[in-house]
């Protein structure tokens, strides 16, 4: 709708909106979170939704302890190889639509613990990711900031067309092959599918 | 407490054909240790435990510890006639150290009070005879730190009542705590990279940036 | 004491066996040769996604209606491999790391590894330091400590409420470790042979400040806790443990002295300067899940007696030993094994040196995997909803029993 014409109109008490906005909007505002902590990253997320922080104002407090009942998985820690199928398969319990947020150094490249024989060195290996925040451990803030991050990006999802959200395309995969446990590592070591080795060159 | 020596002699008196040997340890923290046969670990460990002055009913921490076959270079002098003179040289001798698997285990006594004793046991070597007496039966302490061990390790302790994995899945078929152990690379990409982890990660970087 | 235990899997049987009062156990259903139970028995695997196990920590339980038959607990979904690298890494670089084994306690953690290598390379650190010490670990073990309360509580059914009155003030204890170390949970704040920095300006006002004000949240969670009628009849009686057993599986800390053993190490070792303060060590007399709260509670108490004196005595002058070196640290080829009283239990570090600058062997004495040798034999005959309590009990973080 037109910008000007909408302005007029809410000058005469009428409110416009759009399908788009309206369904945005709500979401936005009510993502629930999956209750899943993995590791140290995980006492930050439970501090960042007591009462110095309040994740309540982004409504956001209602830590589901279910994942048929959540919208965002929060990888908060160190994902360990024996651990990444489990994480996999709640992901895939997920309903869609359902988003993540990879907290923390460890869950985006295995961060200080990197070189361990038993840490997946990044969730994004097996599933899609949608906001990293970096740290060790992120702070409360960071998290903040991930969720509004998260929350823009909810915002600007369209309905329809070929840039509509994932969950609209039925193309789109919403679950992803569960890893198995090998002899020396996961089978597979990544999903094809979600993440390939980037290749660049480095000039030193 | 009493001294190492004088628990060393007890055990030897109490204990027929029990093997004990006290371990020097150089460093200022001055523990030394036991090391005691395999064969008489159970018994000797049984003893220390209920022997009314020691006491040592409480077992902090059990280790294990991985001693890989090395070689030792020993300098020696040896006499010989250089150029028509009887000479002191120094002749460099190898020895061949067989390897070996080793327990630690740090006791002390709650009710006296005192603490540590030190034991250890080792195994004959690194690939078959790697059998210890597991002394679970005596301190339950143990029972989850010599299931560590054992998956960590590769250290079968005979008597243990439930010696499976604990920290590594059950199919995982390695002992990754060994020196030797050569982990999966699954370093293909690596966003910060630094000092080991990037020699790691760059040998999946393409030829061109390789030579550079 | 008998020299095989009554261990559920010495049994002869080879099945589901249920514990009496004389410490005998009784088989109450046989299992076939697959291993699988027969009868109406459930078989129920609670983790690693569940949210009252503290983490990514399972619990495979063998059910009778609501009974507990057999309880196994599975870990390792945590499982760093801490010691790994810290054998790879130089003495020094394992600091940061061991912050992240009990990540509610970074600053015990980094003293009993510091104690470690100081006993291996002969070093002391100055009184200040000693001081600062002391005052950084009885506050861990105040967030410890009301942390955990606020997390058995929430296992009980008191969701929220509890615990954020424990993280409110936990924030507060952390806003002070923040001022010293610049990070508010992985501090990375001693080295061997001191402290990393001195104590900034104002900083003791602070924490006497906060050191005054806890005695009257303690009396107010106190309030609305130890009365509380729910609360005693989910704790007491539930989950008990025998003093011998207690020994004989080196269970240690809090968990211990519930039963009534009097062993703590600040009191048995006397390490860095604990012989110079005042305290008491609260003993349960029923080892059940009741009277770990309580010792608990009691403890604070005692750690807040300790920080008062020591936030006062604390004397001016060098935080760190000058022969310490901090680059091309190579200690003398030798062992050393160092030990304090972490909230958690006994927090120990082992360290074999070969004379170069890795440690040829790091090993960490995690009290929580430990004090989950005797889960199976507080839980057998309980309900499922008690397991959960006698859990937070145990007080498990996940990062120290895999490391
Ligand atoms: S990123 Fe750091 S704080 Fe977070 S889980 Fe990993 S080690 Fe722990």
């Amino acid at each position: 709708m037109d910008q000007g014409l909408r302005s007029e109109l809410s000058k005469q008490g009428i409110f416009t909106s759009t399908l788009e906005e309206l369904y945005n909007w709500g979401r936005r505002n009510s993502v629930w979170p999956l209750q899943f902590g993995l590791a140290c990253c995980a006492i930050e997320m439970i501090a960042t939704s007591m009462a110095r922080f309040d994740l309540a104002r982004f409504g956001a407090e209602v830590f589901r302890p279910s994942p048929r009942q959540a919208d965002l998985m929060i990888v908060a820690g160190t994902v360990t190889k024996k651990m990444a199928p489990q994480v996999v398969r709640l992901y895939n319990q997920m309903p869609e639509p359902k988003y993540v947020i990879a907290m923390g150094a460890c869950a985006i490249s295995g961060g200080p613990f990197k070189q361990g024989y038993n840490v997946l060195k990044g969730i994004d290996r097996y599933i899609p990711v949608d906001v990293h925040i970096p740290g060790c451990p992120p702070r409360p803030e960071a998290l903040l900031h991930a969720f509004m991050t998260l929350q823009r990006r909810i915002d600007s999802q369209k309905l329809t067309g070929a840039n509509r959200a994932r969950h609209l395309d039925p193309e789109a995969p919403s679950e992803f092959p569960v890893p198995e446990f090998g002899a020396d590592d996961l089978e597979p070591a990544y999903n094809p599918q979600v993440w390939q080795p980037p290749t660049f060159v480095r000039d030193e | 407490m009493e001294t190492l020596e004088e628990i060393k002699g007890r055990i030897e008196n109490e204990i027929s054909g029990a093997i004990v040997e006290i371990l020097p340890n150089d460093s200022p923290s001055n523990q030394r240790s036991l090391l005691i046969g395999a064969e008489h670990g159970f018994r000797v460990a049984a003893w220390l435990r209920d022997e009314p002055a020691l006491r040592l009913d409480y077992l902090s921490n059990v280790t294990g510890v991985d001693w890989p076959e090395k070689v030792v270079k020993d300098k020696v002098k040896v006499k010989r006639v250089v150029e028509g003179e009887e000479k002191e040289i120094d002749q460099v001798m190898e020895r061949r150290l067989g390897g070996f698997l080793e327990v630690v285990y740090h006791l002390y006594s709650m009710e006296h009070k005192h603490g540590p004793v030190v034991i250890r046991m080792r195994t004959g070597d690194r690939a078959e005879q790697t059998h210890l007496p597991s002394l679970t039966p005596v301190w339950r302490g143990a029972e989850l730190q010599e299931r560590e061990v054992f998956d960590l390790f590769g250290i079968v302790f005979d008597g243990h009542p439930d010696l499976r994995r604990i920290l590594m899945w059950d199919s995982f078929q390695h002992h990754p705590m060994r020196r030797d152990y050569v982990e999966v690379d699954d370093y293909e990409y690596e966003p910060t990279p630094h000092d080991a982890v990037l020699a790691k990660a760059r040998q999946h970087y393409p030829k061109e940036a390789k030579s550079e | 004491m008998s020299a095989v235990l009554d261990h559920p899997a010495n049994q002869p049987s080879g099945g589901i066996i249920s514990p009496e009062r004389d410490g005998k156990y009784t088989v109450l259903a046989k299992t076939n040769s697959n291993g699988e139970v027969d009868g109406d028995l459930l078989e129920v695997s609670m983790g690693p996604h569940h949210p009252s196990t503290h983490g990514v920590f399972r619990m495979d339980v063998v059910l009778d209606g609501e009974r507990i038959v057999k309880l196994k607990p599975v870990c390792g979904y945590l499982h760093r491999n801490h010691e790994k690298i810290a054998e790879n890494v130089t003495y020094l670089g394992s600091i940061p790391y061991t912050d992240r084994l009990d990540y509610m306690c970074s600053m015990t953690n980094n003293w009993a590894y510091a104690l470690s290598v100081e006993m291996l390379a002969g070093l002391c650190a100055p009184e200040r330091a000693q001081y600062i010490r002391v005052i950084t670990a009885e506050f861990t073990r105040l967030i410890n400590h009301v942390c955990l309360v606020g997390f058995l509580a929430q296992d009980m059914g008191a969701l929220g409420t509890p615990l954020m009155y424990a993280f409110r003030e936990r924030e507060k204890i952390l806003d002070l470790f923040e001022a010293l170390s610049g990070s508010r949970m992985m501090c990375n704040y001693m080295r061997f042979g001191g402290c990393r920095v001195d104590l900034s300006s104002g900083w003791i006002e602070e924490a006497n400040h906060i050191v005054d004000r806890f005695p009257a949240f303690l009396d107010e969670y106190e309030n609305l806790l130890t009365g509380n009628e729910i609360l005693i009849a989910r704790t007491q009686g539930v989950g008990v443990l025998k003093p011998d057993l207690a020994i004989s599986a080196s269970v240690t800390g809090p968990m211990l002295r519930a039963c009534g053993v009097n062993y703590d190490i600040r009191k048995v070792d006397n390490y860095g300067i604990y012989d110079r303060f005042e305290f008491k060590i609260p003993l349960g007399s029923h080892g059940d899940v009741y009277d770990r709260y309580m010792v608990r509670l009691l403890e604070m108490r005692e750690s807040l007696k300790i920080l008062k004196c020591a936030l006062r005595d604390i004397p001016e002058g060098p935080i760190m030993d000058p022969n310490a070196k901090i680059r091309n640290f190579k200690p003398k080829p030798g062992e050393a094994y160092g030990r304090i009283e972490g909230p958690k239990g006994e927090l120990g570090f082992y360290l074999i040196s070969d004379g170069g600058p890795n440690p040829y062997r790091y090993r960490v004495r995690p009290p929580s995997l430990i004090n989950l040798t005797i889960l199976e034999d507080m839980c057998l005959g309980q309900t499922v909803a008690d397991s959960v309590a006698i859990l937070g009990s145990v007080d498990i973080v996940l990062g120290e029993v895999d490391r």
